[in-house]
Formats: structure tokens, C-alpha cells, sequence
């Protein structure tokens, strides 16, 4: 897994609620392995230009985005974590809004992009700032646990200290696990002598 | 006794090998069901020099690409365009010595289906698969939870998982339903009431004299949507409803195995007086057949209701919400419900595809002629078989639905069942967001019964009206 220390990169605002993993990335590109890549089909729906206007990943301004910044409940639905690779191929390396869905959170921890959760109103500022001033810079730092947005104002996030520790280190969690291998044998013993209809 | 516990605290510390500081908690696995759309991980798992840990506690089956039609040929699998993805899964099941319900196995199904069929859900146990709708499983007292693909790796390498433990919520739902509701539109009056967000980082247990009422099937529907509501899982403590149901299932405990199990099972339910961090009531009598208008689960209304008007919204966010809804669904607000015309009916689904589904959906349709292209999935090939020997084919193929294989279907048509672009569908599935059933795809989210009379109508109705006079 790649780490992730600070990341001082042009933020793209997606002012919209619910952003679905379905709108991320449609079902029938699911189909694709992990290695083909998937920056291709990241909003693809989105991208054919529904409201007559241009995506804002489309956008000159916004072709070396690498945050996203969304209003609540960003990557609710479905739990494909093929939402994140779409993102990650896509070169986005974080996503700041108010809250996201639960396994998107995870997911997104696990392969190495931040989720940061903001307050709406710091939120609200961020999309307002980064709309009128196309391509500006946001920065994070994730050891210090700070946003801050093109105005120079910084926000505190909070994040799991063992998720901070595995994305600072860029360790897998199946490398942490197998850390704990004699206490899983020793339990599974005991569970399956208890349980033996299992 | 010490401190009354939840049905959830009672797993969760059966199941906790370690607990870190932080509150990360090492979570042993007792189930992990695979899918087809998971197949490549067993393969790449293998190319790191890592074994699946417990091929014994590992149950694969293909559903999500499975084709629905022209299974019986000699080669079904010759015309799909996602081949590979069920021969990975099939010779990954095998080499690694899983259990596997093939393709061509009678057993094959919705891997949510076919669990419970199975036997293989249990209670007590803690059940993963990669797939949100696992929530399902919890209709039995199983702590079971969706996981994503790297999680689906830990758990082959591990047979564990790390997992915050989640807060506890409470829906009680007693009274009774009035005729023609049915379990599906429980859940969706509940999303409706708590919002596609109101279950955020809860377990729910679903409690009440309604609940208890609930055979298997219908308590399945119910935890299947527990997603939909944002929740991490849904469960319902284990009765005698729920033993009744596993006992004889080809997976389930026999013998002596059974009465240990069954011991241990009636230890599990919450007990009097356990502290939930939510609580929540719903009168089950006051809930009408549900339909949705929009593109989010939430967005759900009886059928008796009009299309919402975001001018009497306040909120500006979720009036702008709703103004892209109600032009991606094409539909103008203040039209009655029951006034819109669909051009498709698909009955299927882990949330609605079981035999009693299709029992209720065929009585609908018994003797009416069907005036939209309809198909109906059935969740397993046992209940195709079930419902064949039943005669329920003969019902459904008579009034001019398809009569297809199982799998997933155009649940989320992966497989290539989908919906055109612009078409209207009522679906018994559990997701309409944009684009879910195809490009395009206008999805109106019902019961069984409703889908059955949207289809018979050629739009959606109030099957209340149907059943009068007739069943
Ligand atoms: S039927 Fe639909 S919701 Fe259920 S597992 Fe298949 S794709 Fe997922």
C-alpha cells in the first residue's frame, strides 16, 4: 500500500449530497479486475454531461485534482470497493465532506485514500472558496491531522490511530493480523471445541 | 446474572480475540460466503503465497453475473461476456477445497438466499461476505455484516477482521399489518421515517410483537434493508420461529450437535432490560403498501400519496436533491402515485425473490394477464424447483411473465439483465439510486405483491384493490 504522509494538491468541489457508489462507479464496470485500472469509469454516468454542463473533473482547472471535497453521506450504497480503486485510478487521494458511508469510510482506509470528515459549515466554506477560485490548493496533513483550505484556514480531523498508523506506514492490515497469529490459533481452538456444530 | 445484554454484545464478545486500545477489535468469522464478483481475490491471494486459513467455514456461489436463461444448454456459460469471473470462482472453490454451489448445482442461488436455505446461517455466529446486503443474515440472530474486497482477502489469509464496534440501536414494531402489506413495506416505511442515513454506524435489532409474528422469509426482507437505512447490520433475536425453520437444513447441527445448539441458541436473544444506544418505535398498523418515488431508498410514500413538491422543501441541499430526482425518475410533482405508468416489472432479489414471495406475487397474479414486459428470478434453484412443483410457474408463465434461472439479476444487472434507458420499473429489489438497473433506469422499489399488481395494471397500484373481492 502506498503511504500517505501530506498531500498539498488542487481540490475539486462536488456539491452534491448522497454521492452513491453507483455514481462513482456504475455496476456493469464492475466486472473489471483490479489491474486493468478503473480511472475510466470513475463517475462515468455523470460524465456524459447530464445537465448540459461539463464534470468538474472534466474541467481544465481541475484535471490535476487529487481531493475531492463532497457534501454528507458521500459513497453511501453498495459496498464495491471498487468506489475507491475508480477514485484512486482517477488520482484522487482524498475526499473531505461532512460524513460518507460506513463501508466506503473503511474501504477507502484500507487502500491508502483518506476519507477526512470536516464539519458542513467548514465544508460548506471549502466548496464555496474552491468554486469561485478554480484549481486552488488544499492541503493535508495527515501525521498532524490538519485541512487546510486556500484561505490558510486549518481544520482538526479525527482519525483512527491504527488506520493513522497503517496509512503513515503504508502497511496492509493482513500484515498487522498475522501479527497476532498465536493469539487467533489459541482462540479458534477453544471457539470451535465450544461450538463443535459449527 | 450480571448486566442484561443485547443479542449483538452477546456475539460480539463470543467473537472479540483481541481489542486494541483504539477500540479496533479482532472479530474471529464463523461464516464467509463469496461471491462470483469475488472470485479473482482467491487467485490473487494465492499468487501472494497466502492459503484461505478456513476452507471449511468458506462457501462460494456464483449470483451476481449468473445468466438467467438458456442454463439447461450444454455450455451456458458460452454467450456470457463474464465468463471468467465464474470459472475463477468455481476452480478457486475448488483448489482451495470450499464448499461451492456450482452453476449447475440445484442448490445455486443469491448467496443471501441460499445461506439461510442452506442451513449455513446460523445463529450466534458472526457471518461476512463481500457484498452490503449480508445485513440479511441477521434475520436469524447472526451478527452479519457486508465487507469490501480487501476485507474478503483478511478474512481468507485470517479467518478475522478488524471492526469498530458499532453502536446499538432498537426498532421496536409491534401491532399487526393490515391486508396486503407485507415485510417489504415495514422496511421501507421504516427508511422512509429514519432517512437512507438514520441507521449510521448502528447494529439494528428488530424487536416487537410484529417481529415475532414474522416467519423467516418475511424477517429476512426486513434485516436485508437494514443497509438501506445505513445501518452496518440488522438482527433479530433467535425464537422458536427461527429453530423451527433451521432444523433439518442440509447444514444446519443434527443429532446430539442439534440439541448442544440449540441449548446454546436460546441463551442468545437480548435480554430484559439490555441498553440499546437508540431506541425507536413504528405502529405496524399504520403502515400502507410502500412505493418510492426517487432515486434513495428514503424517498418512499404509501401508494395512496402524491409525488413530493420540493417547493415545500425548506432544506436547500435536499431540495436540490430532489429536483434531480424527480428529473432523472421523469416525474412531476403532485401526480398521484398510483397514477404512474411503468413498462416493466422485475420480481427478484436477496430482499424478495424467496418461495413465499413468489406465493404472494402469484396469488396477485392468478387468472390476470400481465401488460408490461415482466420477468420473475426466483432466489435459488430450490425455489424454482419449490415453486414449480407448486405450480407457481404455470401462474406466472400464463399471465405472460418470463420464468427465468436464479442469480441476481436485474437486481443490479450485471449480468445484462437491465432496464433501458427511460424505462419505468417496478422492482422488488432494495436499491433505486441512478443508474442502479441500467443506464437510465427508473426504478420504483415495491413488495412482491405490489410488482405483481403494477404488472397486471401497467401501473403502479394499490393492490389492496385487487385483493378485494378476489383473494
Ligand atoms: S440480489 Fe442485488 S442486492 Fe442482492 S446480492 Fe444480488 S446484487 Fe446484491
Amino acid at each position: 500500500m502506498e503511504p500517505f504522509r501530506t498531500l498539498s494538491a488542487v481540490a475539486a468541489p462536488l456539491p452534491s449530497a448522497n454521492v452513491d457508489t453507483d455514481q462513482i462507479i456504475p455496476a456493469r464496470f464492475l466486472w473489471k479486475a483490479r489491474r486493468d485500472g478503473f480511472a475510466d469509469t470513475l463517475f462515468s454516468d455523470l460524465r456524459s454531461g447530464r445537465d448540459g454542463g461539463t464534470f468538474v473533473l472534466d474541467r481544465p482547472e481541475f484535471a490535476h485534482a487529487r481531493i475531492l471535497v463532497a457534501e454528507r453521506n458521500f459513497g453511501c450504497g453498495s459496498s464495491r470497493e471498487h468506489a475507491v480503486w475508480a477514485l484512486w485510478d482517477g488520482g484522487i487521494r482524498a475526499v473531505v465532506a461532512p460524513s460518507f458511508g460506513d463501508i466506503f469510510y473503511n474501504n477507502a482506509l484500507k487502500n491508502g485514500l483518506l476519507p477526512v470528515v470536516l464539519p458542513p459549515e467548514r465544508v460548506a466554506a471549502l466548496l464555496e472558496i474552491l468554486s469561485a477560485r478554480p484549481g486552488s490548493i488544499v492541503t493535508i496533513d495527515l501525521a498532524a491531522q490538519t485541512v487546510t483550505g486556500p484561505d490558510g484556514h486549518a481544520d482538526r480531523f479525527e482519525i483512527d490511530p491504527l488506520r493513522k498508523e497503517c496509512l503513515l506506514e503504508g502497511l496492509d492490515d493482513i500484515d498487522l493480523t498475522l501479527r497476532y497469529r498465536d493469539r487467533m490459533e489459541a482462540f479458534e481452538r477453544e471457539h470451535d471445541r465450544r461450538h463443535p456444530w459449527l | 446474572m450480571g448486566t442484561p445484554r443485547t443479542l449483538f454484545d452477546k456475539i460480539w464478545s463470543a467473537h472479540a480475540i483481541v481489542e486494541r486500545e483504539d477500540g479496533s477489535t479482532l472479530l474471529h468469522v464463523d461464516r464467509h460466503l463469496i461471491h462470483d464478483v469475488a472470485g479473482v481475490i482467491i487467485g490473487e491471494l494465492a499468487e501472494r503465497g497466502l492459503p484461505v486459513r478456513r476452507p471449511d467455514r468458506t462457501f462460494a456461489v456464483p449470483d451476481h453475473y449468473a445468466p438467467t436463461t438458456g442454463r439447461a444448454g450444454p455450455d451456458p456459460l458460452s454467450a456470457s461476456p463474464h465468463a471468467g469471473h465464474i470459472r475463477a470462482l468455481e476452480a478457486g472453490a475448488r483448489e482451495t477445497g470450499m464448499t461451492l454451489f456450482a452453476l449447475d448445482d440445484i442448490r445455486q442461488g443469491i448467496v443471501h438466499v441460499i445461506g439461510p436455505e442452506q442451513g449455513i446461517t446460523q445463529p450466534g455466529t458472526v457471518l461476512v461476505c463481500g457484498d452490503s446486503h449480508t445485513a440479511t443474515h441477521g434475520a436469524l440472530g447472526a451478527l452479519a455484516f457486508g465487507i469490501g474486497a480487501s476485507e474478503i482477502a483478511h478474512v481468507l489469509a485470517t479467518q478475522a477482521l478488524w471492526q469498530k464496534k458499532p453502536r446499538t440501536m432498537r426498532v421496536t414494531i409491534d401491532g399487526a399489518l393490515a391486508p396486503g402489506v407485507q415485510s417489504k413495506d415495514v422496511i421501507l416505511a421504516l427508511i422512509g421515517k429514519i432517512g437512507a442515513a438514520g441507521g449510521t454506524g448502528h447494529v439494528i435489532e428488530y424487536a416487537g410483537s410484529l417481529i415475532r409474528s414474522l416467519s423467516v422469509e418475511a424477517r429476512l426482507t426486513i434485516c436485508n434493508m437494514s443497509i438501506e437505512a445505513g445501518a452496518r447490520a440488522g438482527m433479530i433475536s433467535p425464537d422458536e420461529t427461527t429453530f423451527a425453520y433451521l432444523e433439518g437444513r442440509p447444514f444446519a447441527p443434527k443429532g446430539e450437535h442439534w440439541e448442544a445448539a440449540l441449548a446454546h441458541w436460546r441463551r442468545l436473544p437480548t435480554d430484559e432490560g439490555a441498553r440499546f444506544d437508540r431506541e425507536l418505535t413504528l405502529d405496524a398498523s399504520s403502515i400502507a403498501p410502500m412505493v418510492t418515488w426517487g432515486t434513495s431508498p428514503e424517498a418512499a410514500l404509501p401508494i395512496t400519496g402524491r409525488v413530493p413538491d420540493p417547493a415545500e422543501v425548506a432544506d436547500r441541499e435536499r431540495r436540490t436533491d430532489m429536483v434531480h430526482a424527480l428529473e432523472y425518475m421523469g416525474l412531476t410533482p403532485g401526480t398521484r402515485l398510483d397514477a404512474i405508468a411503468i413498462d416493466r416489472v422485475f420480481i427478484g432479489s436477496c430482499t424478495n425473490s424467496r418461495i413465499e414471495d413468489l406465493r404472494a406475487a402469484a396469488r396477485v397474479v392468478d387468472g390476470r394477464r400481465s401488460v408490461v414486459p415482466a420477468m420473475v428470478v426466483p432466489g435459488s434453484g430450490l425455489v424454482k424447483a419449490q415453486a414449480e412443483a407448486e405450480g407457481l410457474d404455470r401462474i406466472f408463465r400464463d399471465a405472460g411473465f418470463e420464468w427465468r434461472d436464479a442469480g441476481c439479476s436485474m437486481c443490479v444487472g450485471m449480468n445484462g439483465d437491465l432496464v433501458a434507458s427511460g424505462e419505468r420499473c417496478a422492482s422488488t429489489s432494495n436499491r433505486n439510486f441512478v443508474g442502479r438497473q441500467g443506464r437510465g433506469a427508473r426504478t420504483h422499489l415495491v413488495s412482491p405483491t405490489m410488482a405483481a399488481a403494477a404488472a397486471v395494471t401497467g401501473r403502479l397500484t394499490d393492490v389492496r384493490r385487487l385483493l378485494q373481492g378476489g383473494a
